[in-house]
């Protein structure tokens, strides 16, 4: 069993909290990515669950054991973790067998035992013939491959990564992309990736835990994130989402309800227990928005046009509130030119049933 | 228990065992001994009392030797500073050519012996100068040698501590952001307004930091006050210590403890003055960027490089010209020619002369001792200090300075208390064997080591040890098996400098030494008071180049050191 449990976990750095009550329960074999921007305690958590902090407060556990509590501490090494660092950390003094071979040679495994089990995991990262090489001489793909290779060889019931993409090209980035896919398919390892690309998380995550200032704003998979975001923090972070005031104008009926947004009646998704309010938020999202072609609709000015390559992005301003911005995206020809009024309907839209959290 | 709570508590009693025998051998090796001194400063013998007190302070001598030491050591500075200073600004701010190769002649000095650097200035005046005979100019019989005197002594210290203001100020030259410089050259300032106004106030730390270094070491220094001051009997503080002890043996131990005591002082009065100045003031430099573009010296650039190497030949070549041609004749006053020349002294001192063959292997394998022991000490006391942060041991790398900044007398009279009576419960003694020396050495030299280690840690990613960390290795296999292997250019770059400066000392040994234990530093100067030059400069000849050796061999590895590890590389 490889469950990892995160209960209340918190973290202080002098008066500063770098971790406030975080929660997370991650299923066997699952693939869980933690997504926030640089400083929201994302890095702090992985350091937490592989033991190189310790805890203020709360407890982590993986399966039945008690690794962390703010009375109890099992050092790293003895974790029994796999971690592929964003530097990659390889021993640059030791060949890249060497540094695959590190982790069994410490638990004792010997040749050829020892051999046999490097030589797997270069062939599953695709690294045959590489054995010999140092690091230093690998390119920036490979380098993680290897890291890979030596996270894996020890068959570790856990793997965390720390941003492993962040030092690739970008056209690296989709492959590697696809190699942690295919690796967790083929091996069921649990993992903890850590990103800050919202992108990268939605592609590979089974569930994401988008994470601010040191709290869990929710955790819950990348579609329904994307689809129902429980706070405007998360509406805004992922998907360029717009969020909006809006009064809601009858009960929910079908997981939908009608809303007054900007002077105009639309219908959205919402949760089944939504309760009515004068003050609450929506969440649109550039495809919410179609253009009408009459007089109905929401009026809004055409502020800036930029040529995104078979479509435009087109922000507008709406009338009845200036110093609102909305963006959505029209095909080519572009069908208005800036400085013309527009007419837009709201097709779809997701009430955001946390409101008051709004920062 | 489960198997992995075993495990855990294991991990926490190697890395606790660990700390505190660190904590506890930095302790031994830097507050024991200079604690012991203070004790037997307070309480001669074991008892309180002031008699050894008055009668140290009622002397006439000391308070002589004290003058002596104050003038040499001030006037020695400001000879340094004005030598290293000049050449520092030149080197450095200018489009001067062959820069490493200058750097490398001009700090050499540094690195070889000052009883050497005495001996072979020795050479170079007087009556029987070898090397004056040879072109005819040697001052008629019975003159005096120039250099026995307060005027020689302060000349040598002077040349050799030019390299330490020259280091400082040149490491501060380098850290200055060249916007400071084109800034005040864009005002209209010429190149020396910018000299004056911009770049000479903004080095006022490092010039201070190396005054004082210049200082401390002049006041401590040995090896020239004893070769030029002890036959005009012109003694200061450290010789005047070392006549005592020497004279009288152990029973004047409290008096020569006071008197080391005095010079200890005298040191903590120059570090505390930097102190106190470097506060006054703020000279932080804000931005950072890369150095800036040296000024150009136009047709001025050939006649100064003409200046600096001749100034290069005249306080390295020259006076090693002295010691070698000295080295090639067959007793002392006989002229050099191509009947006389013999390699006789140096088969005398390599292979026939028992205390100097002796000396060889001692100097070899305690320096030897003494380089490998520290990296083993500093490897792990460094993780402490700069990856765990240990406070204590934050501490304690400042109490490992001490026995490093305080004059070698100091640590040598302190050793000396320490170690004469046996030892408690083992019942022997370490007074006249060479474990007194080699833990003079560790304790003197420790800081030596710590440094380039710690600068190497601070170079490194430590997620390379967590990796290690997370594969399961605890800590004493991560050290030995990642830790070490990466920190290892900047701990042979250590162990070299330590390996060097004990090779070539002579203060420590001077006053630690026995029969069977004799240093090289301690032959020279036993052949050179015995009136045997010839062997005296083979002697030293020999170990010059065991030096000049061992420092070119670091340029095989010196891509991989941090910068300014080795002071004479860049």
């Amino acid at each position: 069993m490889a469950r990892l449990n995160i209960d209340r976990a918190r973290k202080y750095f002098g008066s500063y909290t770098a971790l406030d009550d975080v929660s997370i329960d991650v299923e066997d074999g699952e693939f869980i990515a933690v997504l926030g921007p640089s400083g929201c305690g994302k890095t702090t958590l992985l350091r937490q669950i592989a033991g190189f902090d310790k805890l203020d407060g709360g407890e982590i556990t993986i399966g039945d054991r008690l690794l962390s509590s703010p009375e109890r501490h099992v050092p790293p090494e003895h974790r029994k973790l796999g971690i592929v660092f964003q530097s990659y950390a390889l021993w640059p003094h030791m060949s890249v067998a060497e540094n695959v071979a590190y982790g069994l040679t410490v638990a004792g495994v010997r040749d050829p035992e020892r051999a046999r089990r490097v030589a797997a995991a270069l062939d599953l990262v695709g690294l045959t013939g590489f054995a010999e090489r140092r690091p230093g001489l690998l390119s920036g793909g490979q380098r993680q491959r290897v890291a890979l290779a030596r996270c894996l060889v020890t068959e570790p019931s856990l793997v965390l990564l720390d941003e492993p993409l962040a030092n690739l090209d970008v056209h690296l980035r989709a492959s590697m992309e696809e190699e942690f896919s295919r690796f967790h398919e083929r091996t069921g390892t649990t993992m903890v990736y850590i990103t800050h690309d919202q992108a990268e998380a939605m592609a590979l995550a089974d569930r994401i835990a988008v994470m601010d200032r040191g709290r869990l704003l929710q955790l819950a998979s990348p579609s329904s994130l994307y689809r129902e975001p429980a706070n405007t923090t998360v509406a805004g972070f992922i998907g360029e989402g717009m969020v909006l005031p809006a009064r809601l104008l009858s009960k929910p009926e079908a997981g939908h309800c009608k809303v007054d947004v900007l002077g105009v009646e639309a219908v959205m998704r919402c949760r089944p227990d939504q309760a009515a309010s004068a003050q609450a938020k929506i969440c649109l999202r550039a495809r919410d928005f179609s253009i009408a072609r009459d007089e109905g609709g929401l009026a809004a000015r055409v502020e800036r046009l930029s040529y995104q390559g078979g479509y435009f992005r087109m922000e507008v301003r709406p009338l009845a509130s200036e110093e609102t911005v909305l963006h959505l995206d029209a095909p080519e020809p572009a069908p208005a030119a800036p400085g013309e009024t527009i007419r837009l309907s709201i097709r779809d839209g997701w009430v955001i049933p946390e409101a008051d959290l709004a920062a | 228990m489960s198997l992995a709570d075993a495990a855990t508590t294991r991990t926490r009693v190697v890395e606790t065992g660990l700390l505190w025998g660190l904590v506890l051998l930095v302790a031994v090796l830097s507050l024991l001994p200079i604690g012991r001194l203070v004790f037997e400063g307070l309480a001669p013998g074991g008892a309180l009392s002031t008699s050894s007190l008055g009668k140290v302070l009622a002397s006439q001598a000391t308070w002589t030797a004290t003058a002596n030491s104050l003038v040499t050591a001030i006037a020695g500075t400001v000879l340094a500073v004005l030598l290293g200073g000049t050449v520092a600004l030149l080197t450095t701010l200018t489009d001067i050519r062959a820069r490493n190769a200058f750097t490398f002649c001009f700090v050499l000095p540094l690195m070889i012996a000052p009883q050497v650097t005495a001996l072979a200035w020795l050479q170079l005046f007087g009556p029987s100068s070898t090397l004056l005979k040879l072109i005819g100019m040697a001052p008629p019989l019975g003159s005096k040698n120039p250099l026995y005197s307060r005027e020689g002594i302060i000349l040598l210290l002077g040349l050799q501590y030019a390299p330490l203001v020259f280091l400082t100020l040149r490491a501060g030259l380098r850290a200055l952001p060249k916007e400071l410089i084109e800034a005040g050259l864009a005002a209209g300032a010429s190149p020396l307004t910018v000299l004056r106004t911009v770049v000479l106030p903004l080095m006022t730390p490092p010039l201070i930091a190396g005054i004082a270094l210049c200082f401390v070491s002049s006041l401590g220094n040995f090896g020239i006050p004893a070769f030029l001051g002890i036959p005009g009997n012109f003694l200061v503080l450290p010789t005047l210590i070392y006549q005592r002890l020497a004279g009288l043996g152990p029973g004047v131990l409290s008096e020569v403890a006071i008197l080391s005591l005095l010079i200890g002082l005298i040191a903590m009065v120059g570090i505390l003055l930097q102190d106190y100045m470097l506060r006054r003031r703020d000279f932080r430099i804000t931005t950072t960027s890369s150095a800036a573009r040296p000024f150009e010296l136009g047709r001025w650039r050939t006649p100064v490089e003409i200046l600096l190497w001749t100034v290069a030949i005249l306080i390295l070549a020259l006076p090693f010209l002295g010691l070698i041609t000295t080295s090639l004749i067959p007793a002392f006053g006989v002229p050099l020619n191509a009947k006389t020349a013999t390699l006789a002294n140096y088969a005398y001192v390599l292979l026939e002369h028992a205390a100097s063959k002796r000396a060889f292997v001692n100097s070899f394998l305690m320096s030897g001792a003494a380089a490998i022991l520290i990296v083993v000490i500093c490897v792990p006391l460094a993780y402490f200090i700069v990856w765990k942060k240990s406070r204590l041991l934050r501490l304690l790398n400042v109490a490992a300075e001490l026995p490093y900044a305080m004059p070698g007398v100091v640590l040598a009279i302190a050793a000396i208390l320490l170690f004469l009576k046996p030892l408690p419960l083992l019942g022997f003694s370490l007074y006249n064997t060479i474990w007194i020396i080699v833990f003079a050495y560790l304790a003197r030299f420790l800081v030596l080591g710590l440094r380039p280690i710690i600068s190497g840690y601070l170079q490194l990613d430590r997620t390379l040890e967590e990796a290690a960390q997370i594969a399961g290795a605890g800590l004493v296999r991560r050290l030995v098996t990642i830790i070490f292997p990466l920190v290892a250019p900047a701990a042979v770059a250590g162990a070299l400098l330590i390996f060097l400066t004990a090779f070539n000392e002579l203060t420590v040994s001077a006053l630690l030494w026995s029969s069977g234990t004799e240093t090289l530093g301690v032959v020279v100067f036993s052949f050179e008071q015995g009136g045997d030059s010839t062997y005296a400069s083979a002697l030293a000849a020999v170990t010059v180049l065991v030096t000049i050796g061992l420092m070119l061999s670091t340029l095989l590895f010196a891509k991989k050191l941090p910068q300014g590890v080795l002071p004479w590389r860049d």
